[in-house]
């Protein structure tokens, strides 16, 4: 554990502390990935019934706040989106306008059956998927989803975020 | 007062407008030609024996291929004072596909009208705002008719907005994060 | 997306503001066109159809048994509800008489759906309103329904539950105890909401005197379910066309008088208890039997055993799930329920095959929704919210 630079401390892989001195030495990825997957902030884009699980995932039951996560229902100051419900052909225009109202970094998360491939419903008028009209990180299956699988998916977010490299800097 | 009483006094009041009445599982339907609907309803609506005060339903039946005519506009009319029911048919031909509306006796048929318009193509005549209800404003088509495929007319014939939204995906992606 | 309005003329001060269809407190996917005048409401109109699924064209082509899935997703806060209202059309219409038991039950967990989906109406209410404490008591009591129903079927929300011809499976006595338990302590935490909110000055100035509807004029719009009974019309289903077991519990229908909000929550409020009361009621004359009517063997699914073991009944539990009851009669039938936000009304018509010709959902969320413009012209913004919240409006109804 002990390094032998003056009593630096190794505490996690990458991560380096001076003991005594207030200094943890680390690179930058980390620190601003942890700091993004600490506070996801969704935006609520409920659609049909995954909006009532994703709502029940939000109060006190299953609380989401312990993991920092607050709901807000603007697009222009949330992190991620969370598709949850069936997408129609009239709503399709209007998930892309506010999906591009959304700023970089975001993530797009879709719950349940409808939002993954259309669910039960192939019809004229359903969108078979939300992934034809924007990209998906994280797909999570159910009809509707428990909350638990909602959290399991947040937290396989989380875990998505965490191994991102260069996303903070102009080189893309 | 009974289902068939009913019909009895429409069959009574209008000789010549009731085409046939049918009866299922305690329930009455009178068929009857689509010119005389409005005055049917209104008489309905306003007699002190029926009292239909409550339009619960209008909808409309595609026969394609099974009947001649082949549309069929239903109504279900329910009295709360007098505890009754009665199911009105107007059938509808496919060449002059209107029908009048019972708006000026019932004003909630607005909504169950603008909807069967939009998913039949049934056109009624005095609605005050005829027009798209449940699918966008320019789609082609009218989707619950039995010609009508259930998963869409195909790639080639998508509704204008759904293949500008896929254009638009398909050219903003070189800026996306996960390519 | 249309134009509302091409060039607005200069001296006008009107503004026109669309309330899209992502919003926190539209309920889900509606959008409103307001035409404002300062903060009056000049004109509303409402644009639906953004969660169009064609569930009535897609039942066409389901059998009897794979379309009720299709009805869970309706009303999908009372998705129980549905399912009931469904088999009972079903049931009229190919002349199957459930057994007692199962009429108790489907009773029962229609009563718990409707507790529930009244819940989650005052918790959201309450919170478009303001007082957001309400939302998150709702939604506890909300957790032990929904665990009860999970344990009984298996899934939270969307539950399948009722087949045609009874139930699925039977209760356990586990799940009788916790419901009763559960309808020993509802009228405690009932008394909780209301303390908070009943006569609290905000609230009273909120929802008196907005969305007033005459009694006349709620029956000519079509209104059914708590939107007619507070303007003063007793018309519930549940008494006027008894179904399942509803002519077997004793209840009464709260009305209200004035016909504005605060009189529609009074009378959602007095229904929790008469739920409260017909659950009791089923729980203590459950009686006993089968929870499946073993009568009709060509339209209901046979049990197991007898699958397993006699060959007629294997062949119609073939029939019956891959190509659906083919002996089913001519006819056609509407039959309406009492769910929670009004009459749902279900029209089928049967050409003897194992599809239904034509399945007509009549919800009362759509009635409701498309007269938003004549309970909110002429009122503020604020008031747009509050009538809203009262219609108790689902867009997956609306919209089927």
């Amino acid at each position: 554990m002990l390094l032998d630079e003056s009593g630096v401390v190794e505490v996690e892989k990458g991560v380096k502390v001076v003991p005594g001195a207030n200094t943890i030495i680390t690179t930058l990825d980390k620190v601003i990935n942890w700091g993004r997957l600490s506070a996801i902030w969704p935006m609520t884009f409920g659609l049909a019934c995954c909006a009532i699980e994703m709502m029940t995932s939000g109060s006190a039951h299953y609380d989401l706040d312990r993991f920092g996560i607050i709901f807000r229902a603007s697009p222009r100051q949330s992190d991620v989106m969370i598709i949850a419900g069936t997408v129609s052909k009239k709503m399709a225009p209007i998930l892309r306008r506010v999906y591009d109202q959304m700023p970089e970094p975001r993530y797009v998360i879709a719950m349940g059956s409808c939002a993954s491939s259309g669910g039960v419903f192939n019809t004229y008028s359903t969108v078979q998927g939300g992934d034809l009209i924007v990209p998906v990180d994280v797909y999570i299956p159910g009809c509707p989803p428990r909350p638990e699988a909602l959290m399991d998916g947040l937290l396989k977010l989380q875990d998505k975020m965490r191994k991102e490299h260069f996303r903070w800097s102009r080189f893309r | 007062m009974e289902p068939v009483q009913i019909a009895e006094k429409i069959q009574g009041q209008f000789p010549d407008a009731v085409l046939s009445t049918s009866e299922y599982a305690g329930q009455v339907s009178v068929t009857v030609k689509k010119e005389s609907i409005v005055d049917i309803c209104r008489f309905l609506h306003d007699d002190q024996d029926t009292q239909m005060d409550l339009l619960r339903d209008i909808c409309g039946v595609d026969y394609l291929g099974k009947r001649d005519v082949r549309f069929e506009v239903v109504y279900h009319l329910y009295s709360i004072g007098q505890r009754h029911m009665i199911r009105l048919k107007a059938p509808v031909s496919e060449e002059d596909a209107t029908i009048a509306s019972v708006t000026p006796v019932w004003s909630g048929a607005n909504c169950h009208e603008r909807e069967c318009f939009d998913m039949f193509g049934i056109n009624f005549e005095g609605h005050p705002d005829l027009r798209r209800v449940l699918m966008p404003e320019d789609w082609e088509g009218h989707p619950l008719r039995k010609d009508y495929p259930l998963e869409g007319p195909g790639p080639e014939e998508e509704w204008k907005g759904f293949k500008e939204v896929l254009e638009k995906a398909e050219r903003l992606k070189e800026f996306e994060w996960n390519r | 997306m249309e134009q509302v309005r091409k060039d607005p003329l200069p001296d006008q001060q009107e503004l026109v503001l669309s309330m899209g269809p992502q919003h926190p407190a539209t309920h889900g996917v509606l959008r409103l066109v307001l035409e404002l005048e300062g903060e009056t409401v000049k004109k509303c109109t409402p644009h639906v159809g953004y969660l169009h699924r064609g569930i009535e064209k897609l039942g066409e082509n389901r059998t009897y048994l794979n379309a009720m899935p299709l009805t869970d997703r309706l009303d999908y806060i009372a998705s129980m509800s549905n399912n009931v209202g469904y088999c009972v059309a079903v049931e009229r219409l190919l002349g199957v008489e459930p057994p007692p038991r199962a009429k108790f039950i489907r009773t029962m967990t229609a009563e718990m759906s409707r507790i529930s989906s009244h819940l989650l109406w005052l918790g959201t209410h309450a919170l478009d309103i303001g007082a957001m404490t309400v939302f998150l008591y709702a939604f506890r009591e909300r957790e032990w329904l929904l665990d009860l129903l999970e344990t009984l079927t298996g899934a939270r929300l969307t539950v399948s539950y009722p087949r045609i011809g009874g139930v699925r499976n039977d209760v356990s006595q586990e799940f009788l105890d916790s419901l009763w338990q559960f309808t020993e302590e509802f009228p405690g935490r009932l008394l909780e909401y209301e303390t908070l909110i009943d006569q609290n000055r905000i609230w009273l100035k909120r929802t008196k005197g907005i969305g007033v509807v005459s009694a006349e004029d709620a029956i000519n719009l079509g209104f059914t379910g708590p939107m007619v009974r507070g303007s003063g019309i007793p018309y519930d289903v549940r008494k006027f066309a008894p179904y399942d077991a509803y002519d077997q519990v004793e209840f009464e229908v709260p009305t209200g008088t004035a016909g504005d909000t605060y009189d529609r929550y009074r009378v959602r409020m007095e229904e929790f208890r008469q739920s409260n009361k017909i659950i009791r009621q089923c729980i203590e004359k459950l009686p006993k039997g089968p929870v499946m009517t073993p009568d009709s063997p060509k339209f209901t699914l046979p049990a197991k055993e007898s699958v397993m073991q006699e060959m007629e009944s294997l062949i119609h539990h073939f029939v019956l799930i891959t190509k659906g009851p083919i002996a089913s009669p001519e006819g056609e039938i509407y039959s309406a329920i009492e769910g929670p936000k009004g009459e749902l009304g279900f029209y089928f018509i049967s050409d003897g095959t194992g599809n239904p010709y034509r399945m007509r959902l009549r919800s009362p969320s759509y009635v409701h929704a498309m007269s938003l413009p004549y309970l909110t012209e002429g009122s503020l913004v604020a008031d747009v919210i509050a009538v809203i919240g009262t219609m108790d409006l689902v867009l997956g109804e609306v919209d089927r």
